[in-house]
């Protein structure tokens, strides 16, 4: 699809009924926006007046100023994956302007206009910004450009077809005339909008800056310049801390501030819904005033479990048949006529996304509205729940889009937690901006965690071993029941995201069942970096292995048997299996291990080699990825991704796990919820697989393959198997 | 009560009690935002600064033990070996989410004054204490080294 690059003949479904819309303003220059199906009629006029002061304006994706820099509005939050870069990328292409006059900005939430094409809400996640924008702001940039050229063509009374434009110059080499695209912006906003279908964008064969490495244009993370939510400093400005209910389900009955307010820089304590707030001058007196408060908490509907009770609950309900996810031929008879039948069961923990810039949120509520300033990640929602909570309209509540200090899924929180919480205590401060910062203990022991699973599978073998029978059940929480989500996302008490990956597998298994229970439990939980990807892709591809062992056949070889029909995935591990030199000799105490997932439309194989230490461990060593994401829009964000998506997932296969003990989490800060360091980090190489494909995500398909690749090379190693995150070697 | 902090060369009088965290008086009383709060407790080194040249845990470090000293945050980082790890920080593209990334230029500018040309084992010892959620650490080793060659 992807080589036939006409407009009309692209694949991307909601772009075929867009249109283009110019709103002409001031003498700044030209604004272009792009409307949706659906957001507007199509006659409607409303100017849009442009400032000349390099703010963006809502509306558009492309500003060009006098100044002549081409500010692109990324309506997906940059928190880390590339996107300030990634969008950019696509708009500068098309609109042939030079890289170094691209400045990216975030886009305000206006879910008419900046709404994920993939969702209908304006929202980043899912590993979707590139795969939902690629067209749209490829033709936003091909718009600006058009209207270059027909602006140029008519100043310099010279037929449009004979112009030409390269790195932000526009030039008619018949007359030796040229222009910035800054000086010819103000003529190009009164040049009609080229229809969208006579709009054509390049072929990949002429792409300039999509398919090579670019600079990032998220900037200021070298000289500590960018800006987080966590540096938001307002006049008058409030620091707010919450001291949140011990256990889970406990609430707030009483409180005692009086020690509190003796703290100098304390100037208010309030309770709220979710616990008693500090508000100070600055954060180290908010602490200080926030141990000094004694506080009586209603423990009477706590939750009293320990995760260890619940996993052994979670074990019970696993002996009886759940919701079927995935049902294929008769997998009980299957199982019941095979010669074989190889049984497993697999145990994850809670996982907190200890993100580096623990949760905070800036608020400042008004009569007339609310702003916000928050590394924002569910825009749509965040504005309709803030909106509801004050009684205001969605358009009343304005937010700024910062950076995020990593998010890893945190900061889509389907219930906006924190942000509620921040409200929560901003308006009863009317006119004053309020920062809610959490403690690393806060965001620890607070949630949202991602579940706590458990798995079995039984996998049946005929005579001649091969794979005729797979019954995998799943225990766990849902995500999305009792959100926005759940419309879309639960269907017949199927959470999706419980059972993805497990009820995608592609091996060709003729009898195939895949079922679910999900249990409801008071510990708040939520999506974490390729969601259920992160413990599916485990099951699944260490199962594959005891299978592989248990006939005797190479764990690549049988699976690339097992994925006829799926020449992507037996793309990426081909490949992932051909740079890593599977089946050569390895040194005395080392092993290489291998799997392959499929997440977000994009598929990646990893191989892992393994060494055993002298202290009883072992170490990864180095990592070989392959990564099928379609069309590789920036090659070196795609590599970036593949490694960070490494060094997560390797933190779960090391160390992390969170654990309840009477409705309360036991860790607390880095010391007992720990992470991966860099001398635990293997090296990492990463080959992409050149592909015409349209392009998919990188954000999160990294991650799902390393804990099986490495619990697999120390199976090949040890002969152990591995049933529980993270991994002990016994 | 206040005291006097030089920070990046620069005497600011700081009204605050002598037990807050340096970290605090630089991102709260002086306004520098640079340096970033991860932990509160010396373990992710999102804070790290330089005191006396010597990479040190703000978050950790109560102002009364700064006081008379030299404080030196990102924004006034000025040494040579510090310029070079910016710059192949850059040049490699190591930020991602980029909080971390401050304490970990400091860090690793620290250990390039006093180990021109460190190990892998080496690197590994000095960035420890440096968390990256991210895991951005495979560029963070390879951006270290270009820096040391860099500087020669």
């Amino acid at each position: 699809m992807f080589n036939r690059m006409k407009k009309e003949q692209n694949s991307m479904p909601t772009s075929r009924r867009g249109f283009l819309k110019l709103v002409a303003g001031s003498s700044a220059g030209l604004v272009l926006a792009m409307n949706l199906p659906g957001a507007n009629a199509s006659e409607e006029k409303a100017p849009v007046s442009v400032s000349d002061d390099g703010k963006f304006q809502p509306n558009a994706f492309v500003k060009i100023g006098a100044d002549n820099k081409v500010y692109v509005a990324i309506k997906h939050l940059e928190m880390g994956q590339g996107t300030y870069t990634g969008l950019a990328t696509l708009v500068a292409e098309e609109l042939d302007a030079s890289w170094d006059q691209v400045i990216s900005e975030g886009a305000p939430t206006d879910t008419a206009k900046y709404k994920n094409l993939l969702w209908g809400a304006m929202g980043t996640g899912g590993s979707s910004a590139i795969a939902n924008s690629f067209e749209q702001m490829r033709m936003a940039g091909a718009t600006a450009r058009a209207m270059l050229v027909n602006a140029a063509a008519e100043q310099w009374k010279v037929p449009v077809d004979q112009i030409t434009v390269s790195e932000g110059v526009v030039s008619h080499t018949g007359s030796n005339r040229s222009a910035t695209f800054g000086e010819l912006a103000e003529a190009a906003a009164q040049q009609p909008v080229p229809a969208y279908e006579n709009l054509t964008v390049k072929k990949p064969a002429d792409f300039k800056l999509i398919g090579r490495k670019v600079s990032r244009k998220d900037l200021g993370k070298t000289d500590g310049t960018a800006i987080f939510t966590q540096d938001i400093k307002l006049d008058g400005m409030l620091t707010a801390m919450v001291a949140h209910p011990p256990r889970f389900g406990a609430k707030l009955k009483a409180f005692d501030a009086s020690q509190t307010k003796q703290v100098k820089g304390v100037v208010d304590v309030i309770g709220i819904p979710s616990g008693v707030a500090v508000l100070a001058n600055d954060y180290w007196s908010a602490k200080k005033g926030r141990d000094r408060l004694k506080i009586e908490w209603d423990e009477s509907q706590a939750m009293n479990k320990s995760s260890a009770e619940l996993m052994a609950e979670y074990k019970a309900l696993a002996k009886t048949p759940g919701a079927v996810a995935r049902n294929d031929g008769d997998t009980d008879s299957a199982l019941a006529n095979a010669a074989t039948v190889i049984e497993a069961d697999f145990e994850f923990p809670y996982l907190a996304h200890a993100t580096m810039e623990p949760m905070n949120c800036v608020a400042q509520v008004r009569e007339d509205g609310c702003e916000i300033w928050n590394g924002e990640q569910l825009n749509t929602g965040d504005q309709a729940v803030v909106a509801q909570m004050l009684g205001f309209k969605p358009k009343q509540v304005t937010i700024n889009m910062l950076f995020a200090g990593g998010s890893f899924g945190r900061r889509a929180n389907p219930h906006s937690d924190y942000v509620v919480e921040t409200v929560n205590i901003a308006k009863a401060k009317p006119g004053v901006p309020v920062k809610l910062v959490w403690s690393r203990e806060d965001d620890t022991q607070a949630g949202y965690f991602r579940p706590m699973y458990y798995h079995t599978i039984r996998g049946g073998l005929d005579a001649n071993g091969n794979l005729i029978g797979w019954e995998q059940r799943i225990v766990g929480q849902s995500i999305l029941t009792g959100t926005a989500f759940e419309a879309f996302l639960v269907k017949d008490g199927i959470d999706a995201t419980s059972v993805e990956g497990a009820s995608t597998l592609p091996y060709a298994i003729p009898n195939l069942k895949v079922d679910l229970h999900t249990v409801s439990v008071p510990v708040p939980v939520q999506w974490w970096r390729s969601v259920g990807h992160t413990h599916t892709a485990f099951s699944t591809e260490v199962f594959i292995d005891r299978v592989a062992k248990a006939t005797g056949k190479d764990a690549v070889e049988m699976r690339l048997e097992l994925l006829k029909g799926h020449p992507r995935h037996q793309g990426v591990l081909k490949l992932a299996a051909e740079k890593a030199g599977w089946g050569r000799t390895l040194p005395e105490g080392r092993a290489l291990g291998v799997a392959v997932h499929e997440s977000f439309n994009s598929y990646v194989a990893q191989v892992a080699e393994v060494s055993l230490t002298r202290a009883g461990g072992f170490k990864v060593e180095k990592v070989w990825c392959a990564v099928d994401c379609g069309f590789a829009v920036n090659p070196d964000v795609i590599k970036a991704q593949m490694e960070g998506g490494i060094g997560y997932g390797l933190s779960p296969v090391l160390m992390s796990e969170i654990t309840i003990d009477n409705g309360a989490v036991q860790q607390s800060n880095f010391h007992d919820y720990q992470v991966l360091r860099i001398n635990e980090m293997p090296d990492v190489e990463v080959h992409i697989v050149p592909s015409a494909e349209a392009p998919t995500g990188v954000g999160e398909p990294g991650t799902p393959p390393i804990a099986p690749a490495v619990a697999n090379a120390l199976y090949a190693l040890t002969g152990q198997e591995f049933n529980k995150l993270p991994l002990k070697l016994v | 009560m206040s005291v006097t902090l030089n920070v990046n060369g620069v005497n600011h009088t700081v009204d605050a009690d002598p037990d807050t965290p340096l970290l605090w008086a630089i991102r709260n009383h002086i306004e520098l935002t640079g340096t970033k709060f991860g932990c509160g407790m010396a373990l992710c080194g999102a804070c790290t600064v330089h005191l006396d040249g010597q990479p040190v845990r703000s978050c950790s470090t109560p102002i009364s033990l700064a006081v008379g000293k030299q404080v030196t945050t990102i924004e006034g980082v000025q040494s040579k070996a510090a310029k070079a790890v910016q710059d192949a920080w850059t040049e490699l593209q190591v930020p991602q989410c980029g909080y971390c990334q401050s304490g970990q230029i400091m860090s690793a500018a620290a250990l390039l004054e006093s180990n021109p040309n460190p190990t892998d084992d080496e690197i590994d010892a000095a960035m420890q204490g440096n968390v990256c959620r991210c895991a951005t650490y495979v560029r963070i080793r390879s951006a270290i080294k270009t820096a040391a060659k860099e500087l020669g």
